[in-house]
């Protein structure tokens, strides 16, 4: 190649064909779809505590993306049903996460209900799990000689709890946790709702060939 | 609607084959100028490249003489100054996230230490600090040579230097801080990027005038990944930073789009292009077959941009999508191919010169990591090998392997092969640059081997419904504290090359004086 605004053209072209494949086609095809039906925008409150759940980086070792059956025991683990693109419709910034150094939170309202539980293991996670490597967030929490009329005071075991006076959990904890509460998707799942079906294609692929070679036999 | 988008995928598939074959047919007819032996040549003067390169040996082309050199190498020093820099910063943080990974209590009194933090820190600084500043001082010091002429527009270059390292320092203030777009690889808020993008389109106008200035008729393949990366590079930041535009699953998609396409035509472009200038400059051969490039590049320009889905495997995004990226995946091995013939013949017939340049060791090292990142990545996209591997530390591995021991360590090389030239003076501790390589690789395999082995056991723990969740952490341990080794002694070796380019900072110039000291060699 001996010029430089060929190249450059060429260059630039095949870019603006692979934001056409990868953003633009698919981003028709998915707001064409809209949010699922009984999915509700986010309160207030639940906003305040998404947004810690992103400033603290929480994405990095979790997922929020349920697997089909098809592919993984996901929904076994009690994970909730696989995600279609529908069910995402109010995040911003998305927190799909590409890590699963601990579980997928995208039903963990459903699974751990319990304002208690979850404060607990924000402000030391091995206080529930010894096994657990998650980060403890104790300075979401203060502590306090004792705890006035509004304070949500945090139920520790003797190990884990101050020598004197009491934890209770500032607001972004509790915003956080009302987050973790939320995540719940009881709706009936949308049909064709999008999502990537390859691995239900390729189960089915591999069914009917079965079925032909024992029909055959 | 469904039959459309499957009629997209495979239109986007054949486009890409067609053009492919369109350009193998030219380059068998004759229908465009096929890069020969000749063209391969243009990084040497007639009569050079008998001989090793080293930096006392007098060049045809006398970069001094000729000046190329008097309005460049500050440029270049300056970047590969603040290079290091973010190279040990981000390098201390990956340190740190390690860690606390399997000692969680260790940091964890305040906010700015936390792990999603701190991992994220570690993760803009190497990119953007480190690998996008090596590989521009690479670019700054390859481009004049390949072009025989000096650099244009200097002054610009300084000041996207000084834009981009302040909206460095800003932006991982404000993601240890807490203020993050919340994006992977976009987590720098878009408020701060504004500066970032000023401080890279100050790079893309001198790049363009340096070459339409040029003093030869070739464009040398490495000029080609340059040229085309500084202007892919800022075309896909800018994109994907302007707020408001995307959200949900829609925004996952563009997420991935951007993130694979940092990697795959802006840092491997840097790390492609440094090696097959170097590679033959110091062995003084040229690459074994130069017309293979010219596939070898428009391969990877249209199969890598559209790879970035295979992150989004059995999620919420249209299968056709997804498909399409895996296939695009699997024909990464064209280009990959490609380059690896060129680059890996060429020093395979010529291993004697391993010994001779040990920044010939750190880019070819690096050259053979490209190829197998590649293959790696192209089977890891398998919907079959991504069911396991998917959600773990393989792919933390995986990262590794193409972005360290691939880019960094062809930058690294670079470094050791640029400085000394640059400066017109010698490494003050040669003996220190083979240690710094034997840390960097022995360092890498075993973090390479400790969370490829974790993530497989952690991926198959997963799949496993019999098992609870709690398995695939607890077996995860003794691999985590393995990758912290590795992470340490990689460490280890960056804090060697940043006192060797202190010192040299100190060093009084040489070059007249002390002939027989042959830095380049051990």
């Amino acid at each position: 190649m001996n010029r430089y605004l060929p190249l450059a053209i060429t260059a630039l072209a095949i870019l603006a064909l692979a934001t056409l494949f990868l953003v633009i086609a698919p981003g028709m095809q998915i707001s064409a779809q809209g949010p699922s039906q009984g999915l509700k925008p986010y309160t207030e409150a639940e906003a305040r505590g998404r947004a810690v759940y992103v400033s603290m980086g929480c994405l990095y070792c979790h997922s929020q993306q349920p697997r089909s059956l098809a592919q993984a025991p996901d929904a076994e683990r009690g994970w909730g049903r696989a995600s279609v693109a529908g069910d995402y419709a109010y995040d911003d910034p998305h927190q799909l996460g590409t890590m699963r150094t601990g579980p997928d939170l995208m039903d963990i309202g459903d699974r751990l209900p319990s304002q208690a539980w979850q404060l607990t293991h924000l402000y030391q996670p091995r206080a529930i799990a010894s096994w657990s490597i998650m980060p403890a967030y104790p300075y979401l929490f203060e502590h306090k000689d004792k705890a006035g009329p509004d304070d949500v005071v945090v139920k520790l075991p003797a190990q884990y709890a101050p020598k004197s006076g009491v934890i209770v959990a500032k607001q972004d904890a509790l915003d956080l946790v009302t987050y973790l509460q939320g995540m719940k998707r009881q709706y009936a799942p949308p049909k064709d709702g999008l999502r990537d079906n390859g691995y239900a294609l390729i189960a089915e692929k591999q069914r009917d060939a079965t079925d032909a070679t024992t029909a055959s036999n | 609607m469904t039959e459309t988008l499957g009629l997209l995928l495979a239109l986007s598939f054949v486009i890409s084959l067609l053009a492919l074959t369109i350009l193998i047919w030219a380059i068998a007819n004759k229908q465009v100028h096929t890069p020969d032996a000749d063209d391969a040549r243009t990084i040497f003067e007639p009569g050079e490249g008998a001989d090793i390169d080293y930096p006392d040996k007098p060049h045809h082309f006398d970069t001094a003489r000729s000046g190329i050199d008097a309005n460049s190498s500050s440029v270049v020093m300056w970047l590969i100054a603040a290079a290091v820099f973010w190279l040990i910063y981000g390098s201390l943080h990956g340190l740190a996230a390690s860690l606390e990974l399997h000692l969680p209590d260790l940091m964890s009194g305040t906010a700015q230490m936390t792990f999603g933090r701190m991992r994220t820190v570690h993760l803009n600084s190497v990119a953007y600090g480190w690998a996008s500043q090596g590989g521009l001082a690479a670019v700054c010091w390859i481009i004049p040579r390949i072009f025989r002429t000096n650099l244009r527009m200097t002054g610009l270059l300084k000041l996207g230097i000084v834009l981009w390292n302040i909206g460095l320092a800003a932006g991982v203030l404000a993601i240890a801080n807490g203020w993050t777009d919340g994006l992977e690889w976009l987590e720098i808020p878009w408020q701060i990027d504004i500066i970032l993008a000023a401080g890279a389109a100050c790079f893309v106008a001198p790049l363009i005038a340096t070459a339409k200035n040029r003093n030869v008729h070739h464009i040398y393949v490495s000029g080609w990944y340059f040229l085309a990366g500084v202007l892919w590079f800022p075309v896909l930041f800018i994109v994907a930073n302007i707020p408001g535009v995307h959200h949900g699953v829609e925004q996952a998609t563009m997420n991935w789009w951007y993130a694979h396409n940092v990697l795959g035509l802006w840092l491997t472009p840097l790390g492609v292009g440094t090696a097959y200038y170097f590679i033959p400059k110091i062995i003084g051969k040229p690459v074994y077959s130069y017309a293979l490039s010219l596939v070898g590049f428009w391969a990877l320009a249209l199969f890598y941009s559209q790879v970035g889905i295979h992150h989004l495997i059995g999620g919420p995004v249209p299968t056709w999508l997804v498909t399409l990226s895996v296939v695009h995946s699997v024909m990464m091995f064209v280009p990959v191919i490609a380059v690896a013939i060129n680059q890996h013949v060429t020093v395979a017939s010529n291993l004697w010169a391993l010994k001779e340049s040990m920044p010939l060791r750190f880019i070819s090292f690096g050259a053979v990591m490209y190829t197998l990142a590649s293959f790696q990545g192209s089977i890891e996209a398998l919907r079959s090998v991504n069911t396991i591997t998917h959600f773990t530390h393989y792919t933390v591995a995986h990262a590794h392997l193409g972005a360290y021991a691939f880019v960094s360590l062809v930058l690294m090389g670079a470094i050791y092969q640029i400085v000394p030239r640059a400066t017109g003076k010698y490494w003050p501790f040669p003996r220190m640059i083979a240690w710094h390589f034997w840390l960097n690789v022995i360092g890498f395999a075993v973090y390479f081997f400790s969370l490829t082995i974790g993530g497989i056991l952690q991926g198959l723990a997963q799949l496993d419904a019999t098992k609870p969740f709690a398995d695939s952490v607890i077996l995860l341990k003794p691999y985590l504290e393995g990758r912290s080794l590795g992470g340490g002694l990689m460490t280890l070796g960056h804090v060697l090359l940043a006192i060797n380019l202190i010192a040299i900072g100190f060093a009084k110039k040489t070059r007249e004086t002390e002939t027989e000291n042959m830095v380049a060699a051990e």
